[in-house]
């Protein structure tokens, strides 16, 4: 009732402590096309799912390399996210220039956030409208990072951002915990479950999903954030269905939450 | 923060320097460079062992040709796993530390596994160098790098060195000054991979010996410091054994023709 009332600016709260503004931004986010990220003690995996915006045109970019061991995938204003990529190589670059090193992906992480809070304190500005998956690799291993419009990151083990997220959420929740153990086949497979539980009944193919892989294998070697090939991609994707023949998992797919008015689940 | 902090090493732009800056736009032209350098220390030496680096420098700092200063500590611990060891203008080189102390104490603050290891802060020094030299205001410098850092293959060795041009490299065994002339023929001809602590020491105590005999502005006062995967030690100082019984020494004037 009184929501309409506090939104004008970011810069107005509303008599319940919250911002409109900054929730409006993190709806634009869940109006995004999905995309998933997955961890496991040695790589990060990301997905996105490829919607273009009429059957004659190609389909967005969401899937970033920002460095040789950090790449992101995005959902919501894309044109937001293409921006921010920038800003994100430019911080790897002139890390890399004074120090010869990688930047730690949570060095990056943070301030990719201190960038987002700026917009959410000043009056004539705008918070971004895109939440990014951040994936990358350091000395303490690999990292999936959620960067949120508000200016809130957290670190996780698998997440889901956009449209019809929940159901992938759902699939890792049941899942996660052996991630860890996982080999990068496996993280790749699970993550296309994942995003295939967000197509609503669409036959995933290489060509509506898109994957990135960073991580370190077993002597050592650091393998650098990729695209992976789509044939590999569809050769996987096979294998997969090869596989469900026998039992078929019912996917559940759960309606989201939208436009309730209980504290925003700012996640 | 780590922007201001290197805005603050390139001499950035602060109330300080703005009145420096005003005063010489005024006309009162006062010179805030470096021009020559006033107490300044000698060589120092450094090498890779089989544990990690060696680097040993005298505790001397000398104020022209006076030896003024017989106690100073040229060789400090940076961060976990690096050493830093020190020649020509003192002063600089305490400010070095107070950059390296910053940010060696952000890293630490982070507290998030990460750690500036021997070729960051290596890098780091060089820009810092560098970008003041550019600037004909440079820190008085030759500095020693060395550090071990455990990476995904195993315990990687570094040393490397930059001086107050910005010219940097890395080497297996690195001189400063007089070193340069004579301790690293000593090192090419006598430094072998994986030495053992013991045969580092007695390598580095012999070139000290050498700047000590030929030197004059290096003390019989030495310290050797090490690092290695378990972290950073600086011994106490001692004294080198030197022979001064030559023939030559007893009667030096008698050779000397003279008329009065």
């Amino acid at each position: 009732m009184f929501r309409n009332q506090y939104d004008t600016d970011v810069t107005t709260f509303s008599p319940h402590g919250r911002i409109f503004q900054m929730e409006y931004a993190m709806e634009a986010v869940k109006q995004g096309a999905a995309t998933v990220g997955l961890c496991s003690c040695t790589h990060a995996v990301l997905v996105a799912s490829n919607k273009p915006a009429s059957e004659l045109s190609s389909f967005q970019r969401k899937v970033f390399r920002v460095a040789d061991h950090v790449g992101v995938a995005f959902s919501g204003l894309t044109a937001d996210g293409r921006v921010l990529t920038k800003f994100l190589r430019n911080e790897c670059i002139n890390h890399a220039f004074v120090y010869e090193a990688q930047l730690p992906v949570s060095r990056l992480a943070l301030r990719l956030a201190d960038k987002a809070q700026v917009c959410t304190q000043r009056s004539w500005k705008r918070p971004y409208g895109v939440g990014l998956l951040v994936a990358g690799l350091d000395e303490t291993g690999p990292h999936l990072y959620y960067n949120c419009p508000s200016g809130n990151y957290f670190e996780y083990q698998a997440f889901a951002i956009g449209s019809r997220s929940q159901a992938a959420k759902t699939f890792l929740e049941r899942k996660f915990e052996g991630f860890n153990k996982y080999t990068p086949e496996q993280l790749i497979k699970d993550a296309l479950s994942a995003i295939k539980e967000t197509l609503q009944g669409e036959k995933l193919t290489s060509s509506n999903c898109t994957v990135a892989i960073v991580g370190r294998i077993e002597d050592g070697t650091a393998e650098p954030f990729q695209v992976v090939d789509t044939k590999r991609i569809q050769a996987i994707i096979d294998s997969m269905e090869a596989a469900e023949e026998a039992p078929a998992e019912p996917s559940s797919m759960q309606e989201e939450d939208k436009g309730s008015d209980a504290a925003p689940m700012d996640i | 923060m780590e922007e201001q902090k290197w805005d603050q090493s390139m001499g950035g732009f602060n109330a300080a320097s703005r009145s420096q800056m005003a005063e010489a736009a005024a006309g009162g032209e006062e010179s805030q460079r470096t021009l020559y350098p006033y107490v300044t220390g000698t060589s120092v030496i450094a090498l890779k062992y089989k544990d990690g680096v060696i680097m040993a420098c005298d505790t001397g700092a000398s104020y022209g040709s006076t030896l003024r200063y017989k106690s100073v500590e040229r060789i400090k611990a940076v961060g976990k796993h690096s050493l830093i060891g020190g020649s020509g203008e003192f002063s600089d080189f305490q400010e070095i530390l107070r950059y390296l102390d910053e940010l060696t104490l952000s890293d630490h603050m982070w507290d998030d596994g990460n750690s500036l290891g021997p070729k960051e802060i290596h890098s780091y020094l060089t820009r810092v160098m560098y970008n003041r030299r550019n600037k004909f205001d440079p820190l008085w410098n030759a500095l020693i790098l060395g550090g071990v850092k455990m990476g995904p293959k195993g315990a990687e060795k570094y040393l490397g060195m930059v001086n107050m041009i910005g010219t940097h490299f890395e080497e297996n065994h690195i001189a400063t000054g007089f070193g340069n002339h004579l301790a690293i023929p000593i090192l090419r001809a006598e430094w072998r991979e994986d030495m053992t602590f013991e045969e580092a020491v007695k390598l580095v105590e012999k070139c000290l010996l050498v700047l000590l005999y030929r030197d004059r502005s290096s003390i019989n006062k030495f310290q050797v410091a090490k690092i290695t995967t378990e972290g950073a030690t600086i011994y106490p100082p001692y004294s080198l054994k030197t022979f001064w019984g030559f023939s030559h020494f007893e009667n030096p004037a008698q050779g000397a023709v003279g008329s009065w």
